[in-house]
């Protein structure tokens, strides 16, 4: 994985997950980006919005629980 | 299996939910419920509340099935689609006394943001004010959310701690079906808890089995489809994201539907089942709530939701709601048909300032 930019949401209520992610993909634009959350809703919550601004997401289940979500431009 | 939990993360999974809500509970409210209570989150924790004997207003005391059902539903869906995730230790204390002030603003206006829309899909005008109260509410507390606020994280928890919530609610479902007297009057005879209306809308109910099922069926639902009715209006707001929202608006169309085709929609302000004209308390009742939920991450139904999935703070968020619809009760906030309590409009300012020192003071260091 080349993602440089790691956004950890995990554990956060909503919809703070969605502003920190929001917040990471306009401060590095064409940047790739990881974000990791712990439940299933933020996982969703952060695919919809990087798909609605045009990224690709890809996502990983972590062994220790929750999960990482790579976003490309 | 999988294409059905696709089809809940889908943008149709609000959508299904909001139709089966919209539909049930004016289906509820013909098979027994109190009038435009088809299900209500809050005034359902209410008559747990006055059931269990936290308070003592003889017209609204029942242990309502739909919330054992909301609870367990969601159980069930996040066992099934490996989602059960204990967990817990964001700022609990705080999500207790927003639970408690979410109900008092609730209780001020009659009704959770649930059945604000389904009295608004009844013809209950007086629902209009507590829903744009509702929306300011929301409104603040995306301001608190857009400056940094936060209770901070959670984190995982042994299996036991996610199971609280669940087999709290089997507790309930033995009280409610074995109905003992705990307590003793000044002679000795055996009285409540557990406390059962015998008039008023906490008589008014439809069969346990089939309020079980259609509370199962929603929590069900709810858990896959992450339905929120405030997070609905915050995500419209705060990233111009319908998803829940649509589900807000499938609701109020398919109980407007449902009301018409059974002869229970009833435009109009005055004469509305359970529900008070005064509209500046309709208002601001809305306003502390909206707040309260908006700050606590989701409405009273997406908390109970929650707790059934693991997350244990929303569980403390839902216990507030129990205890905050006693105080409601016993400390005379909540309104009547009559209208707001004399102390309702000082209870929902107490709750008002003790959300905007949350919403000013609760801080996370951004983690990019």
């Amino acid at each position: 994985m080349n993602a440089t930019i790691l956004v950890d949401a995990s554990g956060l209520s909503c919809p703070q997950p969605v502003l920190l992610t929001r917040q990471a993909l306009r401060a590095h634009p064409g940047a790739a980006i990881a974000v990791l959350v712990d439940t299933g809703t933020s996982r969703d919550n952060v695919a919809r919005l990087a798909e609605r601004e045009g990224y690709q997401v890809v996502v990983e289940e972590r062994p220790e629980g929750g999960y990482r979500l790579v976003l490309r431009p | 299996m999988s294409r059905l939990s696709r089809l809940f993360i889908s943008r149709w999974g609000p959508l299904i939910t909001g139709v089966v809500v919209g539909i049930l509970a004016p289906v509820l409210a013909t098979l027994g419920n109190p009038g435009n209570m088809g299900i209500c989150v809050a005034c359902f924790t209410r008559d747990i509340a006055g059931a269990l004997g936290l308070h003592r207003a003889a017209p609204v005391q029942y242990i309502r099935p739909e919330i054992i059902g909301f609870v367990l539903g969601a159980l069930i869906a996040a066992l099934l689609f490996r989602e059960f995730r204990p967990r817990t230790g964001s700022a609990p204390l705080v999500r207790f006394f927003l639970g408690m002030f979410s109900i008092i603003g609730a209780l001020v206006f009659l009704g959770c943001p649930w059945r604000a829309y389904l009295r608004l899909a009844a013809g209950d005008w007086n629902a209009i004010p507590g829903i744009l109260g509702l929306v300011v509410g929301i409104v603040i507390g995306v301001l608190f959310l857009k400056q940094g606020y936060s209770l901070g994280r959670t984190r995982p928890a042994p299996a036991a701690v996610g199971w609280i919530m669940p087999v709290l609610m089997l507790g309930l479902l033995a009280l409610l079906l074995a109905a003992p007297l705990f307590g003793r009057s000044a002679e000795g005879e055996p009285i409540g808890p557990i406390f059962f209306s015998t008039s008023g809308p906490g008589s008014q109910a439809a069969p346990i089995a089939i309020a079980l099922a259609a509370g199962l069926l929603i929590g069900f639902l709810a858990q896959r489809s992450r339905f929120c009715t405030v997070g609905a209006v915050r995500d419209l707001i705060l990233t111009r994201d319908p998803h829940l929202f649509n589900g807000i608006v499938a609701l109020v169309i398919a109980g407007f539907l449902t009301s018409l085709a059974l002869g229970l929609f009833q435009p109009g302000f005055e004469g509305q089942p359970v529900a008070h004209t005064n509209g500046l308390w309709n208002f601001g009742g809305m306003v502390l709530a909206g707040l309260a939920f908006t700050l606590a991450g989701g409405c009273p139904g997406r908390q109970v939701f929650m707790s059934g999935e693991g997350d244990a703070d929303a569980g403390v968020f839902v216990l507030g709601m129990l205890v905050g619809a006693g105080v409601a009760h016993t400390f005379n906030l909540a309104s009547s048909p009559a209208g707001p309590s004399i102390y309702g409009p000082a209870g929902v300012v107490v709750g008002l300032i003790f959300c905007v020192l949350v919403g000013l003071t609760m801080r996370e260091p951004a983690s990019t």
